[in-house]
């Protein structure tokens, strides 16, 4: 019995005592609903508290789960599921804060609104956007996407050419690639000259679903940014 | 810098409610595991490559819960009292603290103090009266108490669903048989 003790001193909740990590042993595991409301709970006063530096949550949609975070200035990133959303959170817990928590009242809106665009009811978006993970000619770029018309597209000449940067093709697609808010920032309406959709951080497939929501006609550049 | 927040939440939210519930009971337990989490948020950015985010939490947790203790013994009368355990809830969790709601109330708030609340002897003496060695005394007597009254308890292994609180897996031999339980 000891050494079981001693076993469980050393990987069970530490404590100086042995009876410590025995009566917490003995204890059960809280009902999962009892956590889910305690972790409610703590969103709302970190919230209120002002801990809450980022807050997520992820939303179901026909382009698969999409993670969507929020700083309290506004919506700071938008992620599919192939851009790994595990990946995702270390990486703003990394360059925004480590204060990530699930909580998804902050992301209220933006999910609201994109439901309603998934619906082919919403043609824009109102919310605010905290643009602080695009920087440089990367967030150029990203201020001039929002130009593009729902249903319209843009080759990526022409948005080099209205960010100032005719002959930054190659930049302008990786400013896309890494655009942080898809969708609301809308990168996927920058197509190749030759009409053809091109990449995109939610997969090819998800830029053309995305183009025959719009009904944008994805064999022929229209529009211009 | 460490990760995500919310993965400390999940990881060891059910040992934090643990912690909490066996020192105030699960009346008290829900704020003092809000606070733990609130506090820790808090500091999160600041915490140390390398730490033992587990027992970092748990020492939290103890010193949140043990505030809620004395607020709740402040609030009680008769002096010393905590909120009555609930007889009928059969979860085990609550088993806990209803084997503890057992015990003489010197024994319990021996017990509760220091083996759960991690507080050293001379300050449980200072909240109970008396010397810390009668401290010291009080809570052995509770411990050897619960060994004897609530055997099953005590020895209890069901190893369902307690995958977050790695553990060794021999208390199977100390299984007792009857008992009050």
């Amino acid at each position: 019995m000891t050494t079981d003790r001693t076993h469980e001193v050393r990987t069970g909740p530490p404590g100086p005592h042995d009876e410590a990590a025995r009566l917490l042993a003995a204890a059960g595991t809280p009902p999962a609903a009892e956590l889910d409301r305690l972790h409610a709970l703590l969103a709302a006063r970190a919230e209120a508290e002002g801990l809450l530096d980022v807050a997520y949550r992820t939303l179901d949609g026909p382009v698969g789960p999409l993670l969507l975070a929020a700083t309290p200035v506004g919506l700071v990133r938008v992620a599919f599921a192939v851009q790994d959303h595990e990946a995702v959170l270390a990486d703003l817990a990394a360059r925004v804060s480590p204060r990530v928590l699930a909580a998804p009242r902050r992301l209220d809106p933006v999910a609201r609104q994109l439901d309603e665009y998934f619906a082919g009811e919403r043609r824009t978006f109102d919310v605010p956007v905290d643009l602080r993970l695009a920087t440089g000619f990367r967030r150029t770029v990203v201020e001039h996407l929002r130009e593009i018309g729902y249903g319209r597209t843009a080759s990526y000449a022409q948005v080099a050419a209205a960010a100032g940067s005719p002959r930054a093709v190659r930049a302008v697609g990786t400013a896309c690639a890494r655009n942080p808010v898809p969708l609301v920032v809308p990168c996927h309406r920058v197509v190749r000259s030759d009409g053809s959709p091109g990449q995109y951080a939610g997969g090819p497939a998800a830029k053309a679903a995305l183009l025959a929501l719009e009904g944008a006609a994805p064999d022929g550049v229209g529009g211009a940014a | 810098m460490p990760g995500p927040f919310e993965d400390a939440v999940r990881t060891h939210g059910a040992t934090v409610l643990r912690v909490c519930r066996a020192v105030v009971g699960p009346h008290d337990a829900q704020d003092a595991w809000a606070e733990t989490f609130l506090a820790a948020m808090r500091a999160w950015p600041r915490l140390e490559p390398g730490t033992n985010v587990e027992a970092w939490l748990v020492t939290i947790a103890r010193r949140k819960a043990v505030d809620a203790w004395r607020a709740a013994r402040r609030r009680a009368v008769p002096v010393g009292d905590l909120p009555d355990a609930p007889a009928a809830d059969a979860r085990r969790d609550l088993d806990l603290w209803a084997a503890l709601g057992t015990l003489p109330e010197r024994q319990r708030h021996a017990v509760t103090l220091h083996h759960l609340g991690g507080v050293p002897y001379a300050e449980v003496a200072a909240e109970l009266g008396g010397t810390p060695e009668a401290a010291r005394r009080a809570a052995a007597d509770g411990i050897a108490r619960l060994r004897r009254t609530a055997p099953l308890w005590w020895a209890d292994e069901d190893g369902d669903g307690r995958s977050d609180a790695p553990r060794g897996d021999g208390r199977a031999t100390t299984r007792g048989g009857g008992g009050p339980r």
